[in-house]
């Protein structure tokens, strides 16, 4: 099954699929997201039973602002799909799929961790890369990276955030 | 007796233990994360009854460098030399799947030439870390000949990668459109003669361990991690096909050129530490194949994307402290040419530009599926570079092979998973 029929056979399921660089990208509602992650991984023929990566995007400005990305893998077919879930600013609540996939758990909490989404029934969600006392999630857009200028040669060279590219 | 507390309090002490069997013959100890045989700084909270383990929680993120975060804010051709750092036993792995991803979003593929060489520094460098991880397990489980010699072996590779690169690690030698620059005289010959001695050496090393009591006595029915629950906890690479599923993405899924080169994928049925073992092996020597018969099909041709608008402008050579900018092409924009010194200028201070648009990239790592998921936003930098590690997913699938084992065996099991914590924090 290539992209194409894939994301043809996702269409009967799925009114949004696209098809990309190859990639088959499924974008769903928030409160459908664990009834499609179970769908994908137990429905015939499709099988997503190897979860691949679970990540999100920052997308200040724009309405939703963090954008969910589940990677899943079908270990018999050999294909992959990406669902994507749109979380609005204010509202970063999403469901946790580690009953299905109990791998999603410490991507889930790097996912708390680095960007603030809450997973509403997570076993255990803790911060995992940063001590427990920090502040804030630095990898959303509007944390800045940080770091000091460099004197280089008698010239200052501003930190890389300010460098303005 | 001290009165025992209903629930510590404390982020991960005696975590999934009852509070009510927190009683005096229950102990909660780290292991790590300075201990010797932990890979790095990976800490495991163990609550142990006697000798065995009821429950065990790894802790990371001691290793964390912010390196997804510091690729937004670097030029696509920067973000090599970050994302090479991650998994640092296998920096060409993260150099190819950011190219890819980055070729993918392009929409250009590397040339030929530029691929298989691509294929032959990815698969030595397999050999290499397989080396590192043969040599810190023995060290490990007490035998400490297998150290010496595993690191001595794997000198040899890292010789290679440093006539070839300019550098033992962290090459970024792979970049977006192509490689750096072409294999210097003589690589080819270095190579093969290494590949007959690796060749005797891998043997050596098996006549060491396979047969010896100890080594069958510590890994034998040791970290089981059956077929299902790899699925579930989403663990690849050899851990998976030492449970019998020969998945492997250089064959499910192939990229780089991998369908044109003859190799198996070894599998054993055990799922236990000694298949793992007998996996590794098995793959160094489908990797000496592999180099070989990149060796002989060595296509020629240009190493780089030919596009002035991707490929760097220009001509690097290995000087004394690394790769540098050959003389010659220093005279040709400085004296000879201002149009090149112009688009010089440009590549270099605003780099390439990259259409808008998200890929997920995975390639089979030594340890597993290492996945990029790299995002556009069209123009000069990333928007976002994800990396799924498969140290991470297997430090997670850790308490399911050391759960109800004896103490002793946690130090086999996290080295059969073989977790690199560069990998894993990122």
């Amino acid at each position: 099954m290539d992209a194409e029929q894939l994301a043809e056979r996702l269409r009967g399921r799925f009114p949004d699929v696209i098809v990309a660089r190859g990639e088959v990208t499924v974008t769903i509602a928030r409160k459908e997201l664990v009834d499609a992650i179970a769908f994908l991984r137990d429905e015939p023929e499709l099988e997503f039973d190897l979860l691949s990566d679970a990540s999100c995007t920052d997308w200040p400005g724009r309405d939703p602002r963090i954008w969910m990305a589940y990677h899943l893998y079908a270990m018999a077919r050999h294909h992959r799909v990406r669902v994507k879930v749109g979380l609005p600013e204010g509202d970063l609540h999403v469901p946790t799929i580690t009953a299905l996939h109990p791998s999603a758990n410490w991507h889930e909490r790097e996912m708390f961790d680095f960007f603030g989404v809450i997973f509403d029934g997570h076993p255990d969600l803790r911060r995992i890369e940063l001590p427990d006392e920090w502040e804030g999630h630095p990898l959303r857009k509007d944390e800045p990276l940080g770091g000091v200028p460099t004197r280089y040669h008698g010239a200052h060279v501003p930190p890389p955030d300010e460098r303005g590219l | 007796m001290a009165e025992i507390p209903q629930r510590l309090e404390g982020p991960e002490i005696g975590r999934g233990v009852q509070a009510h069997r927190l009683a005096d013959d229950l102990m909660v100890i780290n292991m790590g994360p300075q201990h010797p045989s932990t890979h790095g700084v990976l800490r495991l909270v163990l609550t142990l009854e006697g000798e065995t383990v009821l429950d065990c929680n790894p802790v990371v993120g001691y290793l964390h460098t912010g390196i997804e975060k510091n690729a937004e804010y670097r030029t696509w051709v920067q973000g090599v030399t970050f994302v090479t750092r991650a998994d640092y036993l296998s920096p060409f792995f993260n150099e190819l799947a950011y190219c890819l991803s980055v070729e993918r979003l392009i929409g250009i593929e590397a040339p030929a030439r530029a691929q298989a060489i691509r294929v032959m520094l990815c698969e030595l460098n397999r050999i290499a870390s397989h080396l590192v991880w043969i040599a810190t397990t023995g060290l490990e489980l007490g035998a400490i000949s297998v150290m010496l010699y595993g690191f001595r072996e794997r000198e040899a590779i890292i010789d290679i990668f440093e006539a070839i690169t300019g550098l033992r690690m962290n090459h970024a030698f792979i970049r977006p459109g192509g490689l750096v620059m072409d294999l210097p005289e003589g690589a080819e010959d270095s190579i093969r003669r290494m590949l007959l001695h690796l060749d005797a050496r891998t043997d050596e090393l098996e006549d060491l361990l396979s047969g010896n009591p100890i080594w069958i006595e510590r890994n034998r029915g040791v970290g089981v991690l059956d077929a299902e629950t790899c699925k579930a906890w989403g663990v690849t690479g050899p851990l998976l096909r030492a449970a019998g599923i020969p998945f492997d993405l250089r064959k499910t899924n192939p990229y780089s050129g991998y369908e044109r080169y003859e190799f198996d994928v070894p599998t054993r049925e055990e799922a236990d530490c000694y298949a793992r073992y007998e996996v590794r092996i098995a793959e160094i020597r489908e990797s000496l194949r592999i180099v070989e018969q990149v060796l002989d099909s060595l296509p020629g041709g240009p190493v780089m994307e030919d596009d002035p608008k991707v490929a760097w402008p220009a001509q690097l050579e290995v000087g004394p402290d690394g790769i540098g900018n050959s003389e010659a092409y220093v005279r040709h924009i400085m004296e000879e040419s201002m149009e090149a010194l112009i688009n010089h200028f440009k590549i270099v201070t605003q780099g390439i530009n990259v259409p808008a648009g998200e890929v997920y990239t995975a390639v089979e790592s030594p340890r597993g599926e290492l996945g990029f998921f790299v995002v556009s936003e069209g123009g000069a930098r990333p928007y976002r570079v994800r990396i799924k590690d498969p140290s991470f997913v297997h430090v997670q699938a850790l308490p399911q092979m050391v759960t109800g084992g004896l103490v002793a065996d946690v130090v086999a099991s996290v080295a059969s998973a073989d977790p690199v914590m560069g990998g894993v924090d990122r």
